[in-house]
């Protein structure tokens, strides 16, 4: 699915040549971490005061580990492109503005596999 | 241009300069609960981790976020999300073109701490008729 029209595409990219990509992973994700921040909330407050097994057995359901991936995913993408954008804003110093994002970039994607590998843990044990 | 003169010019979102309103507060605090959450994140990958080592470290966590200093983590981080998420929704229909109207703005805006506030204290509820639950 585009979600760019025609004229724009055909009108040139603009100034900054690139931005739209970014705005509309936040806008999609945004979308998607509605339900899927609900759903890992209302689970997160039903599990955490619970037991270790029953936290552990909540993962042995591929239906609950495929969707807290996905959400994990979704959730450090849009983490990382709203820092992104704070960064971008209040930033001056462009070395600086420019390693706090590689940084949080790396950090992100390092989290959410740290994340991933640990629920692929639960959930095959 | 010179390096200097360029680092000196002032950032788009002028926050020094401005009288704070419920609109601009509205917007600071979604970026702020936004960075807030990125934190809250890395709790959750600390849960799975724990989870993942085993029932030893999983009561470690749960003794730190049971604490009064891991309660008042959670406080934080629960009314950002609920915050975030009312918020997020009224950034999305501003952004189909709804609700522009200042009126609507502060209307909205008003719902959003209202609506936030109330899904935070159900929340605490639903978590402490578990915990109540489960024990």
């Amino acid at each position: 699915m585009k979600f760019e029209s025609n004229l724009r595409r055909a009108q040139g990219l603009g100034s900054a040549k690139s931005g739209l990509h970014h705005w509309i992973g936040q806008r999609i994700t945004a979308i998607a971490l509605i339900p899927l921040g609900v759903w890992f909330v209302g689970a997160f407050i039903v599990l955490f005061p619970a037991s270790f097994e029953i936290a552990y057995t909540w993962f042995s359901s591929p239906w609950n580990v495929t969707l807290a991936i996905f959400f994990i995913v979704v959730l450090f993408y849009h983490g990382y492109l709203g820092l992104q954008t704070i960064l971008e804003d209040y930033i001056s110093h462009e070395l600086i503005r420019g390693s706090l994002i590689l940084t949080t970039k790396l950090l992100s994607g390092l989290l959410a596999l740290l994340a991933i590998v640990s629920i692929i843990k639960i959930f095959l044990n | 241009m010179i390096p200097s003169v360029k680092e000196k010019r002032p950032l788009s979102p002028h926050l020094q300069v401005y009288k704070i309103q419920i609109t601009s507060l509205l917007s600071i605090m979604h970026r702020g609960t936004g960075i807030a959450l990125y934190g809250g994140s890395i709790l959750w990958v600390l849960w799975f981790l724990a989870l993942a080592a085993g029932p030893q470290s999983y009561s470690k966590l749960q003794y730190f976020l049971l604490s009064p200093f891991g309660l008042i983590i959670l406080i934080c981080w629960s009314f950002s999300f609920f915050y975030h998420l009312c918020n997020g929704i009224r950034h999305l229909l501003w952004d189909a073109g709804i609700g522009y109207e200042m009126t609507m703005v502060r209307l909205t805006g008003w719902i959003v701490i209202v609506t936030s506030c109330l899904l935070t204290t159900m929340a605490w509820i639903l978590g402490i008729l578990c915990k109540r639950i489960w024990l």
